[in-house]
């Protein structure tokens, strides 16, 4: 399975790294001609603002949403949580509005808040250990969204369908669940399950 | 549920990477430069170049314009403490700054000790010049740092020095043997088990970025074709003809470091840069790397 990563802004080597270990193969993407062959795109952690800026002025938002509309799956952690959302707590205007969930940025506070603990997420067996920084929250999610994980009674893991969004950084540890059930997802979408 | 760990700190800057830090001195230049698309601010009572012209003793900024920036922004604020002004660093966790830069633009407290970094909850940004102080500022807790370059004078050829100096002698210490290592290490003044980790990895534990007289984009682009995991821009935006163009311009070059074409198309009509200085023109008590060795 190829996986782009998305190398606008964030934390694209840690992502790579994790994909390779989990058994896929990663590509780092920069222009939207990049998308046309992967099995799956990485929205990755970094400054959502930054992100969310040089996604519109490269032609990202349409892409992508296309890319999506084609069933192929697309996995965002913490900024790309928030790229994913369909609506941002707050007014500020969303990214690419592909997920019915409602995103709060910031959720727990500034660095000085920022925190790693360990996790149940619905799907992995063992605990996954999450390092949230400055991390959004997940405040409400439509029908359609499977929520996978709860810290404190607040979201932090999600799917609806083809779409994966978690508020830390899987990418920070060596641990690669995470990745691999995104590879799994992206099988499952190239053979059209 | 554990905050302030080593994870959380580097991983904070983790997530700065490819991206542009911006000096600004008031709410106002901090929401332009959010708009352009920095990824964090650096609050300051004064820019490096203004630092330099005002001479005097440079301290850490009036706590009131460092919570002014982070009333208006979304995105992380960084600021400056004194290199081993342990209460300034302390005054600015209590304000609840997101990263403390213990810096050699402000008049140093302490000409030998640095702050031990790792007693806080708040990440630390150290400047560097070589491997040395690199690995000495890790070994104090810094979790991110950055070359030292000559801040202030919008001249790019001391962090090319210390950027090229620093992987350079990264690559000389992956091929040392292993008795060759506890040599180096007395050399360098570092603990043998950071120089040991370089030596397997082949790189730092944290990330390094650009600083000290990134003036132009295609400045932040070489710094980034250099190596950097991301730029710092101190008077280069502010003290340009056009700051939010030059701000923008920068932080595309600085993503599409390798598309010459973009970058040229977004250094068209630029104006004028901040003037700068020659770096052989300053006198050695002029020399900000010099400070906190």
């Amino acid at each position: 399975m190829k996986i782009g990563i998305l190398a606008l802004q964030g934390a694209v080597a840690e992502h790579m790294r994790s994909i390779e270990a989990a058994g896929g193969q990663a590509v780092a993407v920069k222009t939207v001609d990049q998308l046309f062959d992967l099995d799956g795109l990485i929205i990755p952690g970094g400054e959502s603002t930054t992100i969310g800026k040089l996604m519109r002025k490269y032609g990202f938002i349409e892409a992508i949403q296309q890319f999506a509309a084609q069933g192929k799956p697309l996995f965002g952690t913490c900024a790309g949580l928030i790229a994913l959302a369909e609506r941002i707590a707050g007014g500020e205007e969303a990214h690419l509005k592909l997920m019915d969930i409602t995103v709060a940025r910031n959720a727990f506070g500034r660095q000085r808040e920022s925190f790693e603990t360990d996790l149940e997420v619905d799907g992995i067996e063992e605990r996954v250990r999450a390092v949230f920084i400055r991390a959004p929250l997940i405040t409400e999610v439509g029908l359609s969204v499977k929520v996978l994980s709860t810290y404190n009674r607040e979201i932090v893991t999600a799917r609806q369908g083809n779409l994966l969004a978690c508020s830390y950084h899987p990418e920070l540890t060596d641990d690669f669940r995470l990745h691999a059930y995104f590879l799994q997802m992206a099988r499952e979408a190239a053979v059209g399950i | 549920m554990e905050t302030g760990t080593l994870r959380v700190k580097r991983g904070m800057a983790e997530m700065q990477k490819g991206g542009v830090i911006m000096d600004v001195m008031n709410a106002e230049q901090a929401k332009i430069a959010e708009a352009a698309g920095a990824t964090a601010v650096m609050a300051l009572e004064r820019v490096p170049s203004d630092i330099r012209a005002a001479g005097g003793v440079a301290r850490m900024a009036d706590p009131t314009i460092v919570e002014e920036v982070m009333k208006v922004v979304s995105i992380p604020v960084m600021a400056k403490a004194r290199i081993g002004h342990y209460v300034e660093a302390k005054v600015l966790e209590s304000l609840g700054v997101d990263y403390i830069d213990e810096s050699e633009v402000l008049t140093p407290a302490d000409e030998v000790f640095h702050i031990d970094k790792t007693e806080f909850t708040i990440p630390f940004v150290c400047g560097a010049k070589d491997l040395g102080e690199a690995l000495r500022r890790i070994q104090e807790g810094a979790a991110m740092l950055r070359t030292k370059g000559e801040p202030g004078t919008g001249n790019i050829v001391e962090a090319v020095r210390h950027l090229r100096l620093i992987n350079g002698q990264i690559r000389k210490v992956q091929n040392l043997s292993k008795d060759e290592l506890y040599h180096e290490a007395k050399t360098l003044g570092v603990a043998y088990e950071l120089l040991l980790g370089v030596h397997e990895t082949g790189k730092l534990p944290v990330v390094n970025f650009a600083a000290g007289g990134v003036a132009t984009p295609s400045d932040a682009a070489l710094m980034m074709h250099l190596g950097a995991d991301g730029v710092f821009v101190g008077s280069g935006i502010f003290k340009s003809d056009s700051p939010e163009k030059f701000a923008r311009a920068i932080v595309e070059a600085t993503t599409h470091y390798q598309d010459y074409k973009l970058i040229a198309e977004v250094s068209k009509n630029l104006g004028t840069p901040m003037k700068g200085i020659e770096i052989s023109k300053l006198h050695a008590t002029e020399r900000m790397q010099d400070r906190g060795l």
